[in-house]
């Protein structure tokens, strides 16, 4: 995603109950008015509460519309609107790649250069990771690209608002 | 205790104070039906699902207390639907038990199975799938918490058969009284913001024409009271939605009646040329505001709401309050306090002139024509007692029972306002018969709606539920043929009810009503009087009315409210 779009973009941080369908409940209130999820993540945080990071692509009045739809989920404990300046953003990567002959040091280089990880190499084949920024992990697989990607995942973002 | 999950689900519902239940039963949830032989509670047996969902809605209004509806899966749970968004939509506090194919077989398209909390997410305010039996007192205890709290709401509960069936060991539960709710997502804001409690007194006290808008919510916060006090002590006329009839007496100096498409000129225009709308529970529904640029384009806004998530939907307020109806007005009041109040003397005599120009007025029958359908609802009205509970259904004859019925107290109006659902109101009149069994109870259904749910005449019959229906037969579907012919050219489509059957008369008696057609203008007092006196048993009354009779004033879909069309009878004046 490039800065440009994340302007349009908004980064909610939600926090839910633990409960069996609230990931369905969370994203039909987005689906039913025809709202594209760009990313989601979730995972708990305790036993009890698991914290939902979607970003979405959204006017700003109906997204006003949604967080208000959001919060009156009975599972839905608090939700947050994160903006780029004031929010912790981190996003994972794993790229598998396939190389032209000699060009594993250079990709080495490049990953390096993103303090990413390269996992293991077999012949041609590297395994990367990149654990940063959205934006990093975008120039990182642009640059990665004329190289030979076969196949890559992203987790979506999560975020939580920085320390001040 | 050691029980299984039916007697637990009977003794969960008991201990919320649950005296009558609607339902049907059915192979998913036969195991249940099991307890509610030995439950002390009555359950009515309807005669299609559906009927118990309105059943029930109509007895939480009337009585206050959530409904209770109880039905099998499947093609059970989907007729319910209807019911649950008709109730989700005017807020009506319900919980509906569904059974549900057992746990095990969940997602494997078994006999009767639907995916009912994945169906009814988005027209209920919460549901649960039961996964254990040992969380049945809870979940119950918690689905009631929800239903009557905050901005109330219908609730579902899904009960897979192997929790409840006795004869299978996973029904095995420990009963373990429930606990308070520990719900961390689920606080209602109840009091307003002191700072908004006084920024809006200080809109109120300085308004020229201000307007109450009040809305259903004041009759769900039970807040009649306080919407009088409030609008006596600021000397603010009131505007009663179709969902608030009867929050303020009728007959009030300051109730201007009901606003919106079909509303009373005098309602629609008073919002339109109003410095202040102080919008109570109310949500600037559409069919109340007209097309949103022209609607009350001078208006600041003062907007109470339980739910945030109507502050600021449709209209931004000026003044946006989160909290119950009741206690905000409180605090208003206590606000005002000794603060001298405007006479308004400007506004309210700019008022009384449209009230003097343009009543609610229809023409009347021609000699040995036929029946008119207000006249009819205002001779109902007139003969009937006072405290009369209505009913109605949708469409024409649900506009006309909300212009010319009367209404003197609250909760003795039961319709489907927001989802508009047609053949709402003999269900939703059973529902509250059933639950205030000595008030007179009158479902004023249209022909249309009547051939929609007439079946649960049947449920009247048998469970002695006597209500009265008004059925005003225009052999048309008529607020459709209105518009095909105000819109359409005239040109009707599929709108005509006519012909020889059915016969009303035969079919209600069939369903063990007294039933008696009306004709003759001259009957009308007659017929209502003699089915106002039968008691054993429901009556339906048919009344033949003018076929091609129109709904006035009516603000045209897509128009702005002042384009008000009165009936051609009445000559408007310019606009301001």
């Amino acid at each position: 995603m490039k800065r440009s779009q994340m302007l349009h973009t908004h980064t909610l941080a939600v926090l839910v109950e633990n409960k069996a369908g609230v990931l369905a409940r969370v994203a039909g209130l987005f689906a039913r008015r025809g709202f594209n999820i760009e990313s989601l993540a979730v995972a708990p945080t305790d036993d009890r509460f698991s914290r939902i990071t979607i970003v979405v692509d959204a006017e700003s009045a109906p997204l006003d519309q949604i967080k208000k739809q959001l919060d009156k989920l009975v599972n839905v404990v608090d939700i947050a609107e994160l903006s780029p300046e004031s929010a912790a953003l981190r996003e994972m990567l794993l790229v598998r790649m396939r190389v032209g002959d000699g060009e594993v040091p250079r990709v080495q280089e490049l990953v390096a250069g993103f303090s990413g990880s390269v996992i293991n190499v077999v012949g041609n084949q590297m395994m990367i990771s990149l654990s940063s920024h959205p934006e990093d992990l975008d120039d990182l697989l642009s640059q990665l690209r004329p190289f030979g990607i076969e196949e890559l995942q992203r987790t979506g973002a999560i975020a939580i608002p920085r320390i001040e | 205790m050691q029980m299984d999950g039916g007697q637990a689900l009977l003794k969960a519902l008991e201990l919320e104070g649950v005296e009558v239940v609607f339902g049907y039963p059915g192979g998913a949830i036969l195991p249940v039906y099991d307890s509610v032989l030995k439950a002390g509670l009555r359950h009515v047996l309807v005669r299609h699902e559906q009927g118990a969902g309105h059943m029930a809605s109509g007895y939480a209004h009337a009585t206050g207390k959530p409904g209770v509806v109880i039905v099998t899966s499947g093609p059970a749970a989907t007729n319910i639907v209807t019911p649950l968004a008709d109730a989700y939509l005017d807020s009506v506090p319900m919980v509906a038990i569904t059974g549900q194919v057992p746990y095990g077989l969940i997602g494997t398209d078994a006999f009767q199975e639907t995916d009912t909390t994945g169906i009814t997410m988005s027209v209920t305010k919460h549901n649960y799938l039961v996964s254990d039996p040992n969380d049945i007192p809870q979940i119950v205890h918690e689905a009631f918490h929800i239903a009557t709290h905050g901005r109330p709401g219908p609730v579902l509960i899904d009960l897979p058969k192997n929790f409840t069936d006795a004869m299978n060991p996973d029904s095995r539960m420990t009963w373990a009284d429930p606990i308070a709710v520990d719900l961390p997502g689920f606080q209602p804001v109840l009091d307003g913001e002191p700072d908004d409690i006084q920024a809006a007194v200080a809109l109120i006290m300085a308004a020229e024409r201000p307007v109450i808008y009040a809305g259903g919510g004041i009759l769900k916060s039970r807040a009649a009271d306080e919407l009088r006090a409030l609008a006596e002590r600021t000397n603010t006329p009131v505007v009663t939605t179709l969902m608030a009839r009867g929050a303020l007496p009728d007959s009030h100096e300051l109730n201007l009646g009901m606003p919106g498409m079909h509303g009373n000129y005098t309602a629609v225009m008073a919002m339109q040329e109003a410095d202040l709308l102080i919008a109570l529970g109310s949500r600037f529904d559409d069919r109340v505001t007209g097309r949103l640029d022209g609607f009350a384009p001078d208006a600041k806004v003062i907007h109470v709401d339980i739910d945030a998530a109507e502050l600021g939907k449709i209209r931004q307020p000026d003044v946006a309050i989160r909290g119950d109806a009741k206690r905000v007005v409180t605090a208003m009041l206590d606000e005002i306090g000794a603060a001298p109040t405007a006479d308004h003397g400007a506004w309210r005599s700019r008022l009384s002139g449209w009230q003097e120009n343009y009543p609610l007025a229809y023409e009347a029958a021609a000699p040995g024509g036929k029946l008119k359908p207000q006249m009819v609802l205002e001779r109902l009205h007139a003969l009937s007692p006072e405290d009369t509970i209505v009913a109605s259904g949708v469409g024409q004859h649900q506009m006309w029972a909300s212009q010319y019925w009367k209404f003197e107290h609250p909760y003795t109006w039961l319709n489907s306002g927001g989802l508009g659902t047609m053949g709402y109101s003999i269900p939703a009149a059973i529902g509250a018969k059933a639950g205030m069994p000595d008030r007179t109870v009158w479902a004023v259904d249209g022909d249309g709606c009547f051939q929609m749910t007439c079946q649960e005449l049947i449920t009247a019959s048998v469970e002695r539920i006597p209500i009265k229906v008004a059925l005003l037969n225009n052999s048309f579907l008529g607020m459709v043929r209105q518009w095909q012919e105000m819109f359409y050219d005239n040109r009707y489509s599929e709108v005509d009810l006519g012909g020889p059957v059915p016969d009303y008369i035969k079919m209600s008696e069939a369903m063990g009503c007294v039933a008696i057609r009306c004709e003759d203008t001259d009957e009308v007092d007659s017929v209502i009087e003699r089915a106002n006196s039968i008691n054993d048993r429901p009556v339906v009354v048919e009344f033949v009315t003018e076929s091609e009779e129109n709904v006035y004033p009516m603000v045209p879909g897509g128009k702005s409210n002042s384009d008000i069309v009165v009936p051609p009878f009445q000559k408007k004046e310019t606009a301001r």
